[in-house]
């Protein structure tokens, strides 16, 4: 679980003030529930490329639709 | 693209075109002139009696040369009239004001272009080199067809 929170860290400094970091689960889609906009989902993605030490490709961009979804992405990555 | 042909790709037209001419543009930022003219229909109710440019106004002059003439450059040709252009966020701060006929320079630099994302530092001088205003300007430029 330990991804999930570095993850959770990085979302939730993006998070408008309706939703509560408590909100981020795995299930959690990033623009529809978590009311993040696509402009502030490339600041995740660039945050996301810091911390993990990885490099996201538009591919994964268009793919990374919730929380678990990165991470699937970064474990594939830092793998 | 050199910066004749960006300034023909803007999508702006009066009176909403803050942009007169690019003098520098490359990957790693721009920099361009406008010259507010004294009867820009804004002087006469900003502020009434005393005809100051907005701040908006400022930043949008910032955005059009800093940023989206920026993108336009970056993405190479590929600007067209089906691409997509959208101001994301904008932070500002604004030193000095601006008066009816006074010339300013933009300049800009690339904090990053990923995933469709400009975002910019931008800085205003007017033409005693005085630091007008600066901030930092983000906007999306989609040049797919979608």
């Amino acid at each position: 679980m330990e991804n999930f929170e570095r993850l959770k860290e990085i979302v939730t400094q993006y998070l408008p003030d309706d939703v509560d970091a408590n909100q981020i689960k795995m299930e959690s889609n990033f623009t529809q529930e978590l009311n993040i906009n696509s402009a502030n989902l490339v600041d995740i993605v660039l945050d996301v490329e810091d911390t993990f030490d990885i490099q996201l490709e538009n591919e994964d961009m268009d793919g990374m639709q919730t929380v678990s979804d990165a991470l699937k992405i970064i474990e594939n990555k830092v793998a | 693209m050199n910066t004749d042909e960006i300034i023909q790709s803007l999508p702006y037209s009066e009176p909403f075109l803050f942009v007169d001419e690019l003098l520098e543009v490359d990957a790693e930022g721009a920099k361009g002139v406008y010259t507010f003219r004294s009867d820009m229909p804004f002087y006469e109710g900003h502020f009434k009696g005393n005809p100051i440019t907005p701040g908006v106004i400022l930043t949008e002059c910032c955005a059009q040369i800093g940023l989206v003439c920026l993108g336009i450059y970056l993405v190479d040709g590929q600007f067209d009239q089906n691409s997509k252009i959208a101001l994301t966020s904008s932070e500002m701060e604004f030193l000095l004001p601006v008066f009816p006929g006074e010339k300013v320079i933009v300049t800009s630099k690339k904090v990053y272009f990923r995933f469709h994302k400009l975002k910019c530092s931008v800085k205003m001088f007017n033409e005693k080199g005085e630091l007008v205003c600066r901030g930092t300007i983000s906007g999306i430029i989609n040049s797919d067809d979608a």
